[in-house]
């Protein structure tokens, strides 16, 4: 449990400040490489890598949108109906979604690699 | 032995392979996954990079309060410049040197406006291709094969022929290269992260290309393809009756019985040197034809003087109907220099004020509608097409190769003929092919010209004389140049450049022969030709898209256009009346929704109706009618039951105008109203869709029941029907069309032929009105300062809009004048 958390403090701290000079798919890289050195099982790391990720990325979009007052949000979260069904908290989801899965592949594959010996 | 030998070691590669597969497998998903979120998926954007907060459209949410100044030190400046933002975002530019004024107009439109300025120019090149694909391909190849691309680098090179012109227009471009050349991608204005491009270096031509682009919404009324067919299908009898020049009760832009004579230049009427004096026979149907823009794309314009004011000072007001757009057409611009002190509105991309005032003059603008676009039928020798006759000899064509780098499909090249008569837009790859039927395009949007140079002489011009001298150059899209002075003159000029026209052949109505010179143009109408009021008698000047003369005007024009013919009566009415005339006058007439054209029609409509008997459905619907009293305000249902009672009248009435092969024009209201009135059996009344022969009577009856079946079938009863506000729905859409970056169901009254020119697409793009007297401007548009659809500046000035209500411009002489109303200040410097 406490490489899980700290599995998930790690990636999140990382991909952030990464992220101000790096593409975003930085993201997958850093999961990738934190899943490596924490050793976790296959499911606990993707697990760590998109919740890491998830969490940063819907708390910095909210803390950006708050100041706002969600304006953009609400339109975009209407351009996207077809996935959001217009809801600004579907589009917060979303966001995280893509981060996560992106986070949480690369930590899955870091994981495998530190299990071949 | 062997064989369990080659047993164990296959279950050890096995082993091996699984131990490898897993990691393999997940680092091929994630490598996948990182890619296809990183590219564009048809018309979704790239969901990583479009949702990652660090670099995607959550950073355009910019902030809605916490404003701040800003200190910045920009190359190429000369000196310090100061830029005031007031509370609605608008800029008050204070710098010392012009050259630094525009490089800072430059600056701040990129800031605000960027996508929209690279996203109007692409159109005008057609190059939007290049950021949405294919799809886009055709309507870019229409643009360059009318030659809006030539056009703009005929207008450059003339530009930059005056080193003053060049010099300015170059500050201006390093002040937008300046923004562009600091920004960083996650600051990318979000139609670029959608649609996942970047933006370009900001070049002269482009200043060029939206000219063009203006010129290409407001100088294209011509009708010459519509003409033809008409008379070869219908014949010259029917023509002569449904498209005249003129008709009675007109109300021109200069007032009827102004002579001629007392202005120089006239009496070069005679110049066009065609001696041709016949008409040639139109017998040929023509395939191809462009769309026209909206028939809205007008305006009124009107200037009172000081007999007619409270003040005892002119009052000057405008308003521009344009597509309504978000972000807006316009860009709203306080620009102060020691040359001048000027506010307006602006087109981003554009150095200079376009529309508005300074402290001495005021002016606006309304479009001529004039014909300054000729259709030529050509003859090539052979398949080749490299020599086209002329007066009997082979002349040789120039050929422009145009490549278009297709998005996701790369280049495609397309061949363009130019000849004397323009460049040749239809012929086997482009429009019907087969038609064999090769029509090029002269147009005045392909002549040399400098408008940029007007508007920067309005901007710093004085008085009438300084007026004058600005318009004398301009040349397209033609406008009609309202004027008003502290001094206490108004004017109006209809300025643009006009081929002068053979009126015994009426040249240009028509497809014209490019296998001669009788057709073509010789030379223009002269410095002081065109039709100008300076301080008439009756204490006011006034356009509205109308005829700009009557027939005793010396030089021919076509009457078959798009002239107004209710909004310049009902203006010239008020105006007429008008007294003590001030702000709240102005502003009720600008947002007055009264319906001339039903007051003249739908006792027609009524009476046929009456003739023929209603469904007993319709009759409280129709004695709803006949109590309305002809205003389309926005609480109005009667409105709505009239308008669509119209549509669907003219559009069975002139059904043979919709045939999708042949291009035509439907006549005009005022002719519909004449022929519904004085006509009962004309062949068009018959719809040639059903069996049975329709009279007019039945006609009318039959539109109104189709009208009724649509509002019921809408509404489930005639008595729920919207009121004309909701029912009509006005929509400031998105450039790229996004629903969810528009500003929808505005609640608004007006229509076409209605001073509130607002239809559900178009209307009123900007409304001024200039007091010369207190020395005030009030302004509002449909739109907002900001082009960022995150920022609450994007639409907030939509409602005031529909309200009917305005700002008070801010026309200050120092920054610290603003006061409370300072949103705050930006110094920027030259880097040193």
């Amino acid at each position: 449990m406490k490489n899980f958390i700290l599995s998930i403090l790690l990636i999140a701290a990382l991909a952030g400040i990464l992220q101000l000079f790096l593409p975003w798919w930085i993201i997958a890289p850093v999961a990738f490489v934190v899943a490596l050195l924490i050793k976790q099982s296959g499911w606990m790391a993707f697990a760590s890598g998109f919740l890491g990720i998830f969490l940063l990325w819907v708390v910095y979009a909210f803390t950006l949108s708050s100041a706002n007052d969600n304006i953009l949000a609400n339109k975009v979260a209407v351009l996207l109906k077809a996935i959001t069904q217009g809801s600004t908290i579907g589009l917060y989801l979303f966001t995280g979604l893509i981060g996560g899965l992106t986070g949480g592949f690369g930590a899955l594959t870091g994981s495998q690699v530190a299990g071949l010996k | 032995m062997i064989a369990s030998c080659f047993n164990v070691k296959s279950h050890n590669f096995n082993q091996r392979v699984m131990k490898y597969l897993k990691p393999a497998l997940s680092l091929t998903i994630t490598v996948a996954l990182v890619f296809a979120l990183n590219s564009q998926l048809g018309v979704a954007p790239p969901f990583g990079k479009f949702l990652n907060p660090f670099g995607g459209f959550w950073q355009n949410a910019e902030s809605t309060s916490g404003w701040k100044d800003e200190n910045e030190n920009l190359e190429g400046l000369k000196d310090e410049v100061k830029v005031y933002f007031d509370d609605r975002l608008v800029p008050h530019v204070f710098a010392k040197n012009d050259e630094d004024l525009y490089y800072m107009q430059g600056y701040i439109s990129a800031k605000y406006r960027l996508w929209q300025m690279e996203v109007q120019t692409h159109n005008a090149a057609g190059r939007v291709c290049e950021v949405v694909g294919e799809k886009a391909l055709e309507s870019d190849r229409l643009q360059r094969r009318i030659g809006m691309g030539y056009g703009a680098e005929a207008a450059q090179q003339y530009i930059e022929k005056d080193p003053e012109s060049k010099k300015l227009l170059q500050a201006y471009c390093n002040g937008v290269n300046a923004y562009i050349k600091n920004l960083d991608p996650k600051d990318y204005p979000l139609e670029y992260k959608l649609l996942n491009y970047a933006p370009e270096e900001w070049q002269p031509i482009k200043v060029a290309l939206l000219l063009k682009n203006m010129a290409n919404m407001l100088s294209v009324y011509e009708y010459d393809i519509e003409n033809s067919n008409f008379i070869a299908k219908y014949g010259e009898e029917n023509f002569r009756k449904l498209y005249p020049d003129y008709w009675a009760g007109d109300d021109p832009i200069i007032p009827v019985g102004t002579k001629w004579d007392a202005e120089p230049g006239i009496r070069n009427a005679e110049l066009n040197t065609n001696k041709q004096t016949t008409q040639r026979e139109n017998t040929e149907l023509y395939q191809n034809a462009i769309q026209k823009p909206d028939e809205l794309n007008g305006s009124n314009n009107w200037a009172v003087d000081g007999s007619k004011t409270k003040s005892g000072k002119p009052i000057l007001c405008n308003d521009p109907h344009l597509a309504l757009s978000l972000p807006s057409i316009w860009y709203e611009m306080h620009l102060v220099s020691p040359n001048m002190n000027v506010y307006g509105a602006t087109l981003p991309g554009s150095p200079a004020v376009v529309i508005g005032f300074n402290d001495s003059i005021s002016w606006g603008v309304t479009n001529a509608g004039r014909d300054v676009r000729d259709w030529y039928r050509l003859k090539f020798k052979d398949d080749s097409k490299n020599e086209y006759e002329y007066n009997g000899q082979w002349v040789k064509t120039e050929k422009r190769i145009e490549r278009y780098k297709v998005r996701g499909k790369g280049e495609v090249i397309d061949t363009v003929l130019y000849t004397r008569f323009g460049p040749v837009v239809y012929d086997d790859n482009f429009g019907v092919a087969n038609s064999k039927k090769y029509l090029s395009m002269r147009w005045t949007a392909h002549l040399p010209s400098n408008e940029f140079n007007t508007f920067y002489k309005l901007n710093c011009g004085r008085n009438y004389n300084d007026y004058l001298d600005a318009l004398k150059t301009y040349t397209c899209p033609a406008q009609n140049f309202v004027f008003a002075s502290r001094s206490g003159d108004v004017a109006m000029l209809e300025q643009g450049k006009f081929p002068i026209r053979n009126k015994a052949t009426e040249q240009g109505k028509y497809i014209c022969d490019g296998t001669t010179s009788a057709d073509e143009w010789t030379d223009f109408i002269p410095e002081g030709g065109n039709p100008l009021s300076h301080n008439p008698p009756r204490g006011f000047v006034s356009s509205a898209n109308q005829h700009p003369t009557d027939s005793t005007y010396p030089y021919y024009y076509s009457g078959v256009g798009v002239y107004e013919q209710f909004r310049n009566r009902r203006i010239n009415k008020i105006l007429a009346e008008g007294k003590d005339i001030d702000f709240a006058f102005m502003q009720k007439m600008q947002n007055d929704n009264y319906n001339l054209f039903a007051e003249e029609v739908l006792p027609v409509m009524l009476a046929c109706a009456e003739r023929a008997g209603v469904n007993a459905a319709y009759k409280p619907a129709l004695d709803n009618l006949k109590s309305w009293d002809y205003f389309n305000n926005p609480n109005s249902q009667q409105a709505t039951y009239f308008e669509e009672w119209w549509v669907s009248l003219r559009d069975l009435l002139w059904d043979e105008m919709s045939d999708p092969a042949y291009p035509l024009k439907r006549p005009n209201e005022v002719v519909t109203i004449g022929l519904l009135q004085n006509d009962s059996t004309s062949e068009f009344y018959d719809d040639k869709r059903t069996s049975v022969k329709e009279n007019r009577d039945a006609l009318v009856v039959q539109a109104l029941d189709s009208a009724m079946q649509r509002l019921t079938a809408k509404y489930k009863t005639l008595d729920a029907v919207a009121d004309w506000g909701k029912h009509k729905a006005t929509k400031v859409a998105h450039l790229a069309k996004q629903d969810a970056f528009s500003s929808l169901n505005v609640y608004n009254g007006g229509n076409r032929g209605i001073i509130n020119a607002t239809n559900s697409t178009h209307g009123p793009s900007w409304r001024m009105i200039v007091d010369e007297g207190a020395m005030k401007g009030y302004v509002v548009y449909p739109g907002g300062q900001s082009g960022n659809p995150g920022s609450k500046y994007y639409d907030n000035m939509v409602k005031t809009w529909a309200e009917g209500n305005y700002y008070e411009a801010n026309f200050i002489k120092t920054g610290e004048e603003l006061g409370s109303k300072k949103l705050f200040t930006s110094t920027y410097k030259p880097k040193q």
